[in-house]
């Protein structure tokens, strides 16, 4: 058995260096390499930190009253600013509104993301699976008066009490989610899965389109402000449920990080790594539904965002490294969300438009730019 | 059957298969539990190949040879734990594969699959590092000594230079080598290659070929690898695995296969014929 020393073991080389100067050289050329992305990787994620941080205060700031930088900030702090109706429009409307748009960005961002690898398709989205048509199938049940009362009922969609809109959109998310999870422990093909959560989706739809039907006009339009999403809903009561399911979905997916880069390789290619695929496939499946659920059932189906954010974080960050990808598409989620929220409050206007309005106009071009320039070879979820 | 290996096989260091039959079973809405059993009839499916018994010593260049659709892919698959055998059992070392579970067994066998990879925003330094996947942290962080053995592994299939580039933009043959380079990083006993060589122009197939021998002597590994390229494998295999279309397997040195008439038997057809003087194949009559 003859060796060169360069390749004998893999576990003497580092210990050995036979050729000193050679390893020096490498070691010269793998840092600079090597430095070089992951400081522009550590550079990209702390503006995108700052960015988040800055557009979190200017969307408390900006809105029909523009409230000053350094009064936002006291507001904040907790003293009196110089308005005292500051510390309502800021600490108890813009501040749940903006905790609820950087939640929910950054939750359809990771959620995405999940989809994307695990489905290996650059279109997967949050809501590929339907878990938004769940959702609005509960929302629709309800508004059509079969799951409560109807004559209490406007008063809740209107916003005074949400807790019926928001049980009946979690309600029917977790319905779609059982369901799609038992169909994944005995669909073997992904494409397949893909494929029937899409199928499933449209014909959830189309029972909502049918109950709407039959609905009074004026109780339907209720449904209908609902499906264009809002972040503006949400009460600091209702962030004590919503700000945790985010962070516990977050959290999922930040600990599955090291099985979503062995999923970029393929389901064949993961599996000879040791993977566990089904567990992997429920464990994902499960924490991007929680994601996805709770923001449809606390703002609306939002679109768009959950299948743009994660191609945005890959061009940003250049990787597929979902060590690096999955807090990426965090922040650059929560960023893009803000922003969102700030355009639909019209600054300096009393208008507020529909946050899917917002979120497709931004998204639909990102998501056109990024197929534009993805190559025909390329699956783009790399 | 023809048996021209050694029967005490249970001792040796590398790959040994017995009795076994592979294939696939037939669906059946079973929780998944119950599936996969060793030793459970072969009844349950459709065998593709069975009563298979070879051995795959360390240190050597074994080439899996037989004609297309016979059962090659199934049977790397089944060694690669891809699918569970339908009886029968593979030992790696003495260690019955099927007990082990998915890491241990990824720490034991690197797989190079005919699957595409597909990954743009990762470099091949990268692909190469998710092969130390069986032996990383729960986050997948690579230590120095990680990067050192994927430094190892890219010097050991000649692409170092290809260390800093995107996948996609990686040639066939490169590609193929990183994909090499990532099974090495898994430091594995046993390397399983299905058709490596498939989309390769001549001078890459050579120089895979000829790496794969190097590989198994100079890290004393099992490489099994099904091939199409009869007449280099033959030339360069240690030993070969033809499965003929009866689905019987021959084992042994190319010369002992060759001069059983195996290949003969495998592959001759109306117009193109063996040759066992001069191992290559010829046109058999006029065009």
């Amino acid at each position: 058995m003859t060796t060169s020393p360069t390749s004998t073991s893999p576990t003497a080389a580092p210990a050995a260096p036979a050729a000193g100067e050679s390893i020096e050289a490498e070691r010269r050329g793998r840092l600079r390499v090597g430095s070089r992305r992951a400081g522009r990787r550590a550079l990209v994620l702390g503006g995108l930190v700052a960015a988040v941080a800055a557009t979190f205060l200017l969307a408390l700031a900006v809105g029909s009253v523009a409230v000053p930088l350094d009064e936002t900030l006291r507001v904040l702090a907790g003293r009196q600013p110089h308005d005292p109706r500051w510390t309502v429009v800021v600490g108890q409307i813009r501040l749940p509104r903006a905790l609820t748009a950087a939640l929910a960005g950054a939750a359809l961002g990771v959620a995405g993301l999940q989809m994307q690898t695990l489905f290996r398709n650059p279109l997967a989205d949050p809501y590929s699976l339907g878990v938004s048509s769940g959702a609005s199938l509960g929302v629709a049940l309800v508004v059509a008066g079969i799951g409560g009362s109807g004559g209490t009922f406007t008063a809740r969609v209107a916003g005074s009490d949400r807790f019926g809109v928001v049980i009946a959109g979690a309600a029917g998310a977790a319905v779609v989610l059982a369901a799609v999870l038992l169909l994944a422990n005995w669909v073997r093909s992904v494409v397949t899965l893909l494929v029937i959560g899409v199928i499933l989706g449209s014909a959830v739809s189309s029972v909502v389109s049918l109950l709407l039907t039959w609905t009074a006009p004026e109780r339907a339009i209720q449904y209908w402000t609902w499906s264009l999403g809002s972040f503006a809903g949400t009460s600091s009561s209702d962030l004590t449920v919503f700000a945790p399911a985010v962070g516990l979905g977050l959290l999922v997916a930040l600990a599955s990080v090291k099985p979503l880069n062995a999923l970029l390789l393929g389901e064949n290619y993961a599996r000879t790594l040791g993977l566990r695929l089904r567990r992997v496939r429920a464990v994902t499946l499960l924490g991007a539904s929680v994601l996805a659920g709770a923001v449809t059932a606390f703002c609306g189906p939002v679109a768009f965002l959950g299948i743009a954010v994660p191609h945005v974080a890959r061009r940003l960050l250049d990787t597929a490294d979902h060590r690096v990808l999955v807090p990426g598409t965090l922040l650059t989620g929560a960023l893009l969300a803000l922003a969102c929220s700030i355009a639909a409050q019209l600054p300096g206007t009393g208008l507020v438009l529909p946050i899917n309005v917002i979120t497709a106009l931004v998204g639909a071009p990102i998501v056109i730019a990024v197929l534009l320039r993805a190559r025909v070879d390329v699956a783009g979820v790399g | 059957m023809t048996q021209t290996t050694q029967t005490t096989q249970a001792t040796q260091a590398g790959l040994c298969l017995e009795d076994l039959a592979v294939g696939y079973r037939r669906r059946a809405l079973r929780p998944s539990s119950l599936r996969g059993r060793p030793g459970r009839s072969v009844r349950s499916g459709r065998a593709v190949l069975a009563g298979l018994s070879a051995a795959a010593p360390r240190g050597q260049l074994t080439v899996l040879l037989g004609p297309n659709g016979i059962g090659k892919s199934t049977l790397l698959r089944t060694l690669a734990g891809l699918q569970p055998p339908l009886a029968g059992r593979v030992r790696l070392d003495g260690a019955d594969l099927g007990q082990l579970s998915g890491a241990e067994r990824a720490r034991l066998v690197g797989v190079v699959l005919t699957d595409r990879v597909q990954i743009g925003l990762l470099t091949a330094a990268e692909l190469v590092g998710l092969g130390r996947h069986p032996h990383t942290g729960p986050t997948g962080r690579l230590t120095d000594a990680d990067h050192a053995i994927v430094r190892w592994a890219l010097d050991a299939v000649h692409a170092r230079h290809l260390a800093g580039r995107p996948v996609d933009e990686l040639s066939d043959g490169e590609r193929q080598r990183v994909m090499m380079a990532r099974a090495l990083a898994q430091e594995p006993s046993m390397i399983l290659l299905d058709e490596p060589t498939a989309f390769l122009d001549a001078p890459s197939r050579v120089t895979v070929t000829a790496l794969l021998r190097r590989l198994a002597r100079e890290r004393n590994l099992a490489v099994i690898v099904s091939t199409h390229d009869l007449e280099l494998s033959l030339r360069v295999a240690d030993q070969v695995w033809l499965v003929d279309r009866t689905g019987a397997l021959h084992t042994g040195h190319p010369d002992e296969v060759v001069g059983s008439g195996a290949v003969n038997t495998s592959f001759d057809g109306d117009d193109l014929r063996f040759d066992p003087a001069t191992r290559t194949f010829e046109l058999r009559g006029p065009l």
